[in-house]
């Protein structure tokens, strides 16, 4: 059984012949579901496989056996993206947002180049361009909504974009519509089958991977903490279960990933919950992570400043009995935040990986080793980024069930817009509200 | 697997060579080929199924006996016609509850008929788990559009029980986790020689629900915002449908589109002319009722829906001035019009320009996967699909043009979310909007803070 790490740095042709080989061998007892993608696959032209790893490294590694060679490659690279990592933290929120705009087309268009290859598709009329329009259509929609909620007073300054904003919903609506028709007036007689699977493949493409990044995005704004953390324990978890798999793993997880193992995942999930502690331990303290993304108005720039709220306050937590004698502290100062990253944690071992497991059953449903040729060692960009979609949904969802309640100045814009009656409605229950919980102490205003 | 030649009773020819116009060579071809070999396998295999059963009642059938094939077929879709739009007065009557259950009950036959023909393609008939699990998302989705709906109207209904009011805090958590349970059978429900019709199938569900789901709460949405809002656009859409078809029938020449050869321009055009009048008449007759121009309000005293208010300024009869233009045709120097009458030209027209397409991407549809109809559920006419196709991209439309230009934000909604702030917000913004409506005037100023 030829492991994947040995035929990751064949050369293009061989990494062809090994595939037709496995799944020749698959052939017996499959039924015609899957046998005929083996048909499309076997006889496909090699697509050209470059060999993306750069030249100094070759050079570097060239005396070492190819197994060997595998692995460095792989750690330099995680190495590298790691890095990278701190680098566009430190540059900050603006870049950041930048930056998961620019994964997120990478990811579009990795999905769809794979729908392309799948339904031989290339010569479909107008079908690349409408992908690429909805993908902009979505992503004017999303980003309009944000930029309004976020950026509201430079907005109302500037009047063409106060306008489109006010009709932002009809303005995006006549954009999808637009591609919608097109895509009937497209129709071509031979290839209405193909070009349905292709819409239909471009719009749970767009529902994923749009959406998860715009969720990223609001993450973003409620303070760096809530993106780093999440993406961090994922990474960490992908990286420990590996590890924990490697030295103890002995039973299989699961029959569609059968490199995974249950003591990698039990040992990833303590290591996950351990790190989320100490993380968060050590990025509450300051204060470019934990305040919310603001933009200033008078420096046009994005300011993270605030008065810490007190899920950044440290406290006093009465350690349970049971684990006063192993810690032997009676108390223990935390930081809130900390309780929550252990929800964070648990989801991002537990939940995490089937994003993964689901990836790794669309590659198997489709035949494809890995989304796309993109990092050297590691595949695409969506093979780094599967598991990570399901935890950026969670934390948007987490932050805004338990967190935060609505955004106080959204709820003011949206109340100037109402109707006079309307307004004098919702004063007088809200005050009388207030008078009831004691909050306002004058019940005699008028 | 077919090899070679294709047979040209299913219409689709590819041979080698056939297809140079899109640069393709006669490699590729061959694997194109193979491809609608496969599509093929499918097709062959659809058409294999037994046709559908006649489910014209008896009584139809003997009355209609006497008849022609071709007449008794008009006959049957004349009298089911009516039957509908029948049908449709008397929920109209029996008020708004009925009609969101109707409309519930349409979205759940819409949705199983588009995932029947999903497993017919696909052959997963046995596919583990997954009728369940397409029910199962079905469920979910539903969950929650209903929840954030429920949330929004029957606010006091929900204040009163306690359980509620935690179902509703945390809702959108609830869902997701509903949701993630679903995903999560799916990978593990994932068997190893079916991968590719699995991933298939759980496509085509969230493709189905993206359709069917969110237009079926948009019109909800509408309905609630008054009546008039769900009956005029449905109608003009009905009207537009066969009005145009009998400008075609009468005046018909010109093709309109390759995808519908019976459709033309003629009909196009007549059609689109008729709705707008048809609209704007219509409008005109249901603006002088509250039943219809209210919003639909849930009374928790009685605990039934109520229709009943100040009708707004759009349903309040004005007076407009005609165009020069238009004085000297109809000869009149004003006109007492209602506003909404002028809305419903901008729907009308939607109905008639835009709405076709949502049957063309139908048609499409039924072309592409080789079915001449969704289903057989209405005889004569097809399934629900057939009759509500050019619906969806018009309760959209409505829901969209609603939010744009009529109303503003809910305040019911808003009044919610208020109520969640911390004491301590709750005090600024009540702070901020004493400020605002005294410099607005609305509020008088008081002499104690």
């Amino acid at each position: 059984m030829l492991s994947y790490g040995a035929l990751n740095l064949r050369s293009p042709r061989d990494k062809w012949i090994l595939q037709e080989s496995e799944s020749e061998n698959k052939l017996d007892g499959e039924t015609a579901s899957d046998s005929e993608s083996k048909s499309e696959f076997g006889g496909l032209p090699p697509v050209p496989t470059s060999d993306d790893t750069p030249e100094v490294l070759n050079r570097a590694l060239s005396n070492l056996s190819s197994r060997w060679k595998n692995w460095w490659v792989r750690g330099i690279l995680t190495l590298a993206m790691i890095t990278f990592f701190f680098i566009i933290i430190y540059l900050g929120p603006m870049v950041l947002m930048t930056i998961v705009m620019c994964v997120q087309i990478k990811c579009f268009h990795e999905i769809i180049t794979i729908g392309y290859n799948v339904y031989h598709s290339y010569d479909l009329p107008w079908f690349r361009t409408l992908s690429w329009y909805f993908l902009l259509c979505v992503n004017y929609f999303f980003y309009g909504e944000t930029v309004t909620d976020y950026f509201f007073t430079l907005v109302q300054r500037e009047e063409p974009l106060r306008i489109l904003s006010k009709y932002h919903r009809f303005i995006s609506f006549a954009l999808y519509l637009t591609g919608f028709c097109m895509f009937v007036l497209s129709l071509v007689k031979k290839h209405y089958r193909l070009q349905f699977y292709m819409f239909g493949w471009t719009h749970v493409t767009l529902l994923i991977v749009v959406t998860q990044s715009h969720l990223i995005i609001h993450n973003l704004f409620e303070g760096m903490i809530w993106f780093i953390v999440p993406i961090s324990c994922v990474i960490c978890n992908d990286i420990m279960a590996y590890m924990f798999g490697f030295f103890f793993g002995r039973t299989p997880l699961i029959k569609l990933s059968p490199k995974k193992t249950w003591e990698g995942f039990i040992g990833g999930f303590f290591a996950t919950v351990l790190f989320g502690l100490l993380l968060s331990y050590v990025m509450s303290g300051y204060r470019c992570f934990t305040c919310p993304v603001e933009f200033n108005n008078d420096t046009n720039s994005f300011t993270v400043d605030c008065e810490p709220s007190e899920l950044f306050q440290l406290q006093e937590y009465n350690i349970p009995a049971v684990l006063q004698s192993v810690l032997g502290w009676k108390t223990v100062r935390m930081y809130p935040f900390q309780i929550h990253s252990i929800a964070l944690s648990t989801f991002a071992s537990l939940i995490g990986p089937f994003g993964g497991f689901f990836a790794s059953g669309f590659k198997r449903a489709f035949k494809i080793k890995d989304f796309a040729n993109t990092i050297p060692g590691h595949g695409g960009i969506m093979d780094r980024f599967d598991c990570q979609y399901l935890m950026a949904t969670f934390v948007n969802v987490y932050i805004a069930s338990f967190i935060r309640g609505p955004n106080p100045s959204k709820l003011i814009q949206q109340f100037l817009t109402l109707r006079p009656d309307q307004q004098i409605h919702i004063f007088n229950t809200l005050k009388a509200h207030l008078v009831d919980k004691g909050v306002l102490g004058n019940p005699e205003d008028a | 697997m077919l090899r070679g030649g294709v047979p040209s009773a299913i219409g689709i020819h590819l041979w080698p060579g056939k297809d140079l116009q899109y640069g393709i060579s006669a490699k590729e071809v061959d694997l194109e080929e193979r491809l609608v070999d496969l599509d093929l396998r499918n097709d062959s295999d659809v058409s294999d199924v037994p046709p559908p059963t006649d489910s014209t009642p008896v009584i139809l059938k003997r009355a209609l006996s006497g008849l022609s094939a071709r007449w008794k077929n008009w006959w049957i879709r004349g009298i089911l016609t009516l039957a509908m739009i029948s049908g449709f007065f008397l929920i109209i009557y029996l008020g708004s509850f009925m009609l969101m259950l109707l409309v519930l009950s349409i979205q759940v036959k819409c949705y199983h008929e588009i995932i029947t023909i999903g497993y017919r393609v696909y052959h997963s008939y046995d596919l583990p788990w997954f009728r369940s699990l397409s029910w199962y998302f079905l469920l979910c989705v539903n969950y929650f559009f209903y929840g954030e709906t429920v949330a929004d109207y029957f606010a006091t209904f929900v204040q009163r029980r306690e359980q509620l009011q935690f179902l509703i805090r945390y809702h959108r958590f609830i869902s997701f986790a509903l949701y993630l349970a679903g995903f999560c059978m799916f990978v593990l429900s994932l068997v190893k020689k079916h991968y590719r019709l699995q991933f298939y199938m759980f496509a085509w569900t969230h493709v189905t629900l993206l359709i069917t789901v969110t237009q079926s709460h948009l019109v909800i949405q509408n309905l609630f915002e008054g009546m008039i809002w769900f009956l005029v656009p449905i109608s003009s859409v009905i009207c537009n449908d066969i009005t145009a078809y009998i400008f075609g029938f009468f005046f018909g020449r010109t093709p309109l589109i390759k995808l519908s050869p019976k459709k033309t321009w003629e009909g196009f055009i007549g059609g689109f002319f008729s709705t707008v009048i048809f609209g704007f008449i219509f409008s005109y007759f249901l603006a002088q009722h509250q039943y219809f121009v209210c919003p639909v309000e849930y009374n928790s005293e009685t605990n039934r829906f109520v229709t009943e208010c100040e009708p707004s300024e759009l349903f309040q009869m004005k007076k407009y001035s005609v165009p020069p233009l238009l004085q000297a045709v109809l000869g009149w120097e004003t006109v007492n019009m209602y506003p909404f009458q002028m809305h419903s030209i901008a729907l009308s027209t939607f109905a008639s320009l835009i709405g076709p397409f949502g049957g063309f991407f139908a048609s499409g549809f039924k072309r592409a996967f080789k079915i001449k109809d969704f289903a057989d559920t209405i005889p004569g006419h097809g399934g629900i699909m057939d009759r509500f196709d050019c619906q969806y991209l018009m309760a959209t439309f409505v829901h969209v043009y609603i939010t744009s230009f009529i109303r503003g934000p809910n305040p019911s909604k808003l009044l919610k979310q208020l109520l969640i702030l911390q004491p301590e917000q709750q005090l600024s913004v009540y702070k901020i909007l004493k400020s605002h409506l005294v410099e607005k005037g609305i509020l008088q100023p008081s002499l104690r803070v």
